[in-house]
């Protein structure tokens, strides 16, 4: 492919980083368009046609596996291998290593998704992979680590960037997690079948260490670690407080893998497990708010940034829904709260007001101030920017309004009793009800989705762009030589 | 005092220090479950799958029904009205992976065997909306339509043997199971005679109403029925299980 930044690339490796944005668009195109069918499935059950590889079932590990570790994952490769980089001011470690890391990344996705449609799953939520694709996996984050471990080492500056800590941290979390929630005993060397080592109340809580530990450290220490370099950079600002980004990492790292046995309130795992849970839960507020203030006050005295520069929209939107996630989460977490939030849409509404306004957001934020520098031009229109940014946020204001109306409710109705102390619903009257919120939760997907077209067709066009600008240089340059 | 700058400017010190941090929680928190006694309750009845229900919740998992049925009754007065007693540790002990679930789109099923007949689960299979007319269920026909595969179900066995579930293989382990369970169910439990203990369940129950075929209906149903019917809760006093709580 002809370069844009000839100076850039020889300093950097932009390719890899290219490679894995392009990659995080289509997953997300496509991941996204999965749960905007999932759920229409729940609205309209007939769009279940009786054909095994689409039925809700098979489907939703599809959806939440391309849009957590095909989109967040390849978002969080590409960001991080600039990241680091740019911070460390020196080129990327080995230049095959991470070409590795690409390619075993997108196999693992996609060898994931399609096994799901064709029933091979090991049942656990956020980690279905069977082993083989596990060991896949294991084998690329040990290459992923390596090679920033080796950037680091290698770096022109005596600190290490707090971003890079946030990305160090998900990197060996996220191994922890997976090589421990992982382990199976496979049926046979050439079976896709395996059953997991551990049972019953054993196996709940280390799934759920995993599980919201996906989203602790995944899907938010990760995130933070975007933040932290394209807030900043974006505003043109230094970050807030250099203090509070110590204090709020540990505290981060520390708290976080204490709480996923709040997913088991009230289950059969013992009383003491559950409050301990629910205790760090409540006490991760403090860390995470951390992040978030250090990230909006960032753009303190630049405030005017919000009405003229699009991206800052979409990044200081993201750190306003992840204050408010994980200010909902510490309360879902009670006991009681939970005792009727558990089991409902309420969860799923919280899952998303963080995966699309958080996540999602500050992805797309650090994508448009990436795009144009990968590129070595300017995003093709700030205008579809502005489009984008609204189609996204009112797609997530339907979604998770749309979730806490059936959530809240449905909870409300199961626990509701009549005169005599009878139920005073069955449970198919709280299904019947949840069908118009499920409808416009549909919407607000759909809403999200077409969003997400438009970012395509943008960066598509402005790829085209730079490819043009330099066809035109080079023209140029060949007239001029040709001159002389 | 060490200052933060020397943990910033050593990427090694970084890295340690990051692991221990992280591993505190889980340490903490999932290891005294192996070890604490009272984390299992003592309760009689609850023994592994047998063969055909084993291939049943395979299908199960299959098919995802964990994402949208839970199977664990939380102690609460509208759950046991609706669902009955509140689900124990227990009871999902030889399940490997846990299907507690996290999501009830569908009600829970920890004790939905027996609660219905089996033409009840086949029609709901085939069509949900023919016997609840409100149902979002997707439709499963092909359960009926396709052959049980049980040419693997012994390493299947097996496979679970290897993780602590006692099916047994030798005459040792199989009369440990006697001991355990009664001459019965660790006949069924055997390893060796599952595809021949397969076959007589599917045949005596006909599950799926064919009696010809054994069918993935016949897995499915055979596992939805045993779903929370190992115990017998009358024969435990009110707050004995409390007292592992």
């Amino acid at each position: 492919m002809a370069q844009a930044g000839t100076a850039g690339t020889e300093q950097y490796n932009y390719d890899i980083v290219r490679k894995f944005t392009i990659m995080a668009l289509v997953w997300g195109l496509l991941g996204m368009s999965a749960g905007v069918y999932i759920a229409s499935e729940l609205a309209w059950p007939f769009l279940n046609f009786d054909i095994p590889e689409i039925t809700f079932g098979r489907l939703r590990p599809v959806h939440t596996t391309l849009v957590i570790f095909g989109f967040g994952g390849s978002a969080l490769f590409a960001t991080s291998y600039y990241v680091v980089q740019r911070t460390c001011q020196v080129r990327l470690y080995s230049d095959w290593l991470p070409t590795f890391t690409f390619w075993g990344w997108q196999t693992a996705v996609a060898l994931g998704a399609l096994s799901y449609m064709f029933g091979i799953t090991q049942g656990r939520e956020y980690a279905e992979f069977e082993w083989p694709i596990d060991l896949l996996i294991t084998v690329t984050w040990v290459a992923y680590f390596w090679v920033y471990v080796q950037t680091l080492r290698r770096r022109s500056q005596p600190h290490i960037y707090v971003a890079n800590w946030f990305y160090l941290a998900f990197i060996l979390a996220t191994a922890i997690l997976h090589i421990f929630n992982n382990l199976a005993v496979p049926v046979g060397l050439f079976s896709l079948k395996s059953y997991s080592l551990f049972s019953g109340v054993q196996d709940a809580m280390t799934q759920w260490w995993y599980g919201h530990n996906a989203v602790g450290f995944f899907l938010t220490a990760a995130f933070l670690g975007m933040m932290y370099y394209f807030v900043p950079k974006q505003a043109g600002r230094p970050v807030y407080s250099y203090r509070l980004s110590i204090v709020h990492f540990w505290a981060l790292s520390f708290l976080y893998m204490w709480v996923g046995g709040h997913h088991l309130h009230w289950t059969a795992l013992p009383d003491w497990t559950s409050t301990l849970a629910a205790t760090f839960s409540i006490m991760l507020l403090l860390p995470s708010w951390g992040g978030m203030i250090n990230g909006i006050m960032t753009l303190s005295g630049a405030w005017e940034k919000l009405r003229t520069d699009p991206v800052m929209l979409f990044l200081i939107t993201a750190l306003s829904f992840y204050g408010m996630s994980t200010f909902e989460g510490p309360l879902m977490s009670l006991k009681s709260v939970n005792a009727l939030s558990h089991y409902t849409d309420w969860t799923v509404g919280h899952v998303h007001s963080g995966a699309l306004g958080w996540v999602a957001m500050v992805s797309m934020g650090s994508f448009y101030h990436l795009i144009p520098r990968l590129y070595d031009t300017r995003m093709y229109s700030t205008r579809l920017i502005y489009v984008h940014f609204w189609l996204a946020t009112i797609g997530i204001l339907l979604y998770i309004t749309a979730m806490w109306v059936a959530g809240i409710f449905q909870g409300l109705m199961l626990r509701s009793f009549d005169e005599y102390g009878n139920l005073a619903y069955t449970f198919v009257e709280t299904v019947a009800f949840l069908h118009e919120p499920y409808v416009v939760r549909a919407l607000g997907g759909a809403f999200f989705v077409a969003g997400v077209v438009v970012m395509a067709y943008n960066v598509m066009m402005t790829v085209r762009r730079s490819r043009i600008e330099v066809a035109q240089l080079e023209a140029k340059l060949a007239a001029k030589m040709a001159r002389a | 005092m060490i200052k933060h700058e020397s943990i910033e400017t050593n990427a090694g010190l970084l890295i340690i220090l990051t692991l221990i941090v992280i591993s505190i929680g889980g340490l903490v928190e999932i290891v005294p479950l192996f070890f604490i006694n009272e984390t299992v309750e003592e309760v009689e009845g609850v023994r592994p799958y047998s063969a055909l229900e084993l291939r049943g919740r395979d299908i199960y998992q299959r098919e995802g029904c964990y994402l949208c049925h839970s199977q664990m009754i939380r102690p609460f007065r509208d759950e046991w009205l609706r669902y009955g007693h509140y689900s124990l540790a227990a009871e999902s002990k030889y399940d490997h992976p846990f299907q507690w679930g996290s999501k009830r789109t569908g009600p829970d099923l920890a004790r939905v065997g027996g609660k219905y007949s089996n033409e009840w689960h086949v029609a709901h299979l085939v069509n949900p909306r023919d016997v609840v007319p409100q149902s979002i269920m997707p439709n499963y026909p092909w359960l009926l339509e396709t052959e049980l595969d049980f040419s693997d179900v012994q390493d299947r066995m097996r496979a679970l043997k290897k993780t602590g579930v006692p099916y047994s293989e030798t005459q040792r382990e199989l009369q440990r199971n006697v001991d355990e369970f009664g001459v019965e169910v660790a006949a069924r439990l055997d390893i060796l005679r599952a595809e021949e203990n397969l076959m007589q369940q599917a045949l005596d129950n006909n599950y799926d109403g064919q009696r010809a075929r054994i069918t993935e209906m016949d897995a499915l149903v055979a596992y939805l029925q045993v779903l929370g019917t190992m115990v017998d809760f009358t024969q435990y006093e009110e707050g004995y299980f409390t007292e592992f709580r």
